[in-house]
């Protein structure tokens, strides 16, 4: 098709461009009303002072969203929150899902599906009835935490998990790691199972011990997707919203506001979709960045 | 196959897997056995392992708590021509309890999400791995670069022109914003690259028009992928969270996550009917993963290739 393309007559351009735009329209449609145009309604509202309000009228403030923003302890506070998140749960959803993959890739295959499903479970169950019983776990007087640890004798008094700024970040942390590690696994099982088997035997033959091999090797082979789980892991660590809406509403005292929950905040409590906007603003330009930072580190490895 | 890992180490892994995979089923676990707990055995100071006397009470007051018509159909686009911006309703259902509408709800919502993400994504893939066409490749770098930004920060935006539309609060306004999520349209280019370009040719050449060629030769190779695409979004946009919570508002608009959140919020320390509640939600979606989890790990798998 390639070769062919530079010698296909004007007419044959012509007639593959139209059909080539009536089979987008329908998907087109939906991403330009549905994606592009808020995407871009993001950035543009986000120079404005904008409220639901049926009667006021969006005034243009320029950059003064941002410059709030830069100085807003409560979302400075989120942003540190969201980080800490992320530089904790990336590297040990990565590590985590990298270490059970390999673990259970080469087993029965029925034994591989198995695993792969119940550890998959945490994502499939829902946020909502995962979060509704991990708040029953953690919960002060009837929660299965506090009764196991003092049976064990780690903890003497009860601990209000959600409710203490100490843990009640380490505890989503805790949650979100169950339900992120779920689609790594089926990444890397599948990668694992494509390493080409020649070169493996080969280093073997040669002497490698199974830590070379390891590393040497099939590190190199699944490096595509250990940089596409990066990637995505980091995305849905950014998101984490649900469970914080559910669990503690940021609280307690703003200790457990991610961006993702302040947006909502802003823009659904305080009724600031502007001042919204421009978080998200700030939180697109941020995963962007990350995510080019960990294609370029990808492509150099290679 | 013993080779490259020693016995002792594949044992010590095996138990540890079967360890981390018991406490991973633990919270269904405990959701399913916790619907079934009295509220006396649930509020004792010892949580019991096992529940010593089962009960159904806690479905009875999920059924009972809140009731909502089992059905409204309303004249389309009327909310248009409306003054109140409301559809005009021309078939009300008996009341039900909530629970069963809000599954009607989200199964409906789920549905629709699928089948229009499955057929803009077929043809949309199709055109953009098979057509060589004008402004292919830009169309191809905003669907990549609109995937990696995270998708609730347009949400916001999204409740504006939602209720610009008159959509708010309606399932199209969960549905519609799905559908334009590119994602499945990436999916679905990977897949019809595997298209042979000859066979599309050769199809040509024998007078066949462009719908023919993409329903008798491409659809057919490209109908796994399509597969694992559809369960992937009806999975996905059951447990789409977010997107419910801020477009969805009165009680028989709810989805059954919605719900289930709405109902914790009201009875907090209701442990038994929450549970009740969450096993309601995530029992019926976990049977639709296992039974189609094959196609479902494909779609997963897919989606990563060269990503």
């Amino acid at each position: 098709m390639r070769k062919s393309s530079s010698g296909m007559s004007r007419a044959l351009v012509r007639r593959e461009t139209t059909a080539g735009y009536l089979f987008l329209l329908p998907s087109l449609f939906f991403f330009i009303v549905f994606v592009i145009y808020p995407m871009f309604m993001c950035i543009y509202t986000s120079l404005f002072d904008s409220n639901m309000g049926k009667n006021t009228v969006d005034v243009f403030i320029g950059l003064d969203n941002y410059k709030e923003l830069f100085q807003d302890q409560i979302f400075l506070r989120a942003l540190k929150n969201t980080i800490v998140i992320v530089v904790v749960s990336v590297p040990t959803v990565c590590a985590f899902s990298l270490w059970v993959a390999s673990a259970i890739y080469d087993m029965h295959p029925a034994f591989t599906s198995a695993f792969r499903c119940i550890f998959y479970l945490p994502v499939v169950t829902g946020s909502v009835a995962v979060t509704v019983v991990w708040k029953w776990m953690y919960n002060n007087y009837y929660g299965i935490f506090n009764y196991l640890l003092k049976g064990a004798g780690v903890i003497e008094n009860n601990i209000n998990w959600l409710g203490d700024a100490r843990y009640a970040l380490w505890c989503i942390i805790l949650i979100l790691f169950t339900t992120s590690v779920g689609q790594p696994i089926v990444l890397y099982v599948s990668a694992l199972g494509n390493v080409d088997k020649t070169l493996v035997e080969a280093a073997e033959v040669d002497g490698a011990t199974k830590t070379q091999v390891f590393w040497k090797v099939k590190w190199a082979q699944i490096m595509p997707t250990t940089l596409y789980i990066l990637v995505i892991t980091t995305i849905n660590s950014f998101q984490c919203f649900a469970l914080i809406q559910l669990l503690t509403s940021g609280g307690p005292n703003h200790s457990t506001d991610t961006v993702m929950y302040y947006i909502y905040y802003t823009a659904f409590k305080l009724y600031r979709f502007g001042y919204g906007n421009a978080m998200g603003v700030v939180l697109m330009v941020i995963i962007a960045i990350l995510s080019a930072i960990q294609f370029k580190l990808g492509q150099t490895d290679s | 196959m013993l080779k490259g890992k020693s016995l002792t180490y594949r044992i010590v892994a095996f138990v540890l897997v079967v360890i981390l995979a018991l406490l991973f089923t633990f919270p269904l676990y405990w959701i399913v056995t916790g619907s079934f707990k009295t509220q006396r055995e649930i509020n004792a100071p010892a949580p019991s392992w096992w529940p010593s006397e089962w009960t159904i009470k806690n479905y009875e007051t999920l059924m009972s708590k809140m009731k909502a018509p089992l059905w409204e159909f309303s004249v389309p686009f009327s909310q248009y021509f409306n003054d109140d911006g409301t559809a005009t309703v021309v078939s009300t259902g008996p009341t039900v309890p909530a629970a069963v509408r809000w599954m009607l709800n989200t199964i409906w919502m789920a549905a629709a999400a699928m089948l229009l993400t499955c057929l803009t994504a077929a043809l949309a893939g199709y055109a953009l791995a098979k057509k060589r066409f004008i402004g292919r490749t830009l169309i191809f770098t905003l669907i990549v670069c609109a995937m990696a930004l995270p998708k609730q920060v347009i949400l916001i935006p999204l409740i504006r022109e939602m209720n610009g539309l008159r959509l708010y609060n309606t399932l199209s306004a969960v549905v519609y914003p799905i559908v334009g999520w590119p994602f499945g349209v990436f999916l679905i280019k990977q897949f019809a690259e595997g298209v042979p370009g000859e066979i599309l040719e050769a199809a040509r050449i024998d007078g066949a028009g462009e719908i023919k060629t993409f329903t008798t030769i491409a659809y057919p190779m490209i109908k796994p992928g399509v597969g694992a695409l559809a369960i992937f979004t009806f999975i996905n946009s059951w447990n789409d969270y977010f997107m419910q919570l801020i477009m969805l508002s009165s009680t028989k608009n709810l989805t059954i996550s919605l719900g289930i959140a709405k109902m914790q919020a009201e009875n907090s320390t209701d442990f038994g009917l929450i549970m009740a509640g969450a096993a309601f939600a995530a029992v019926p979606i976990i049977i639709v993963f296992l039974i189609f989890q094959k196609y479902f790990t494909k779609g997963i798998t897919m989606g990563a290739v060269k990503g």
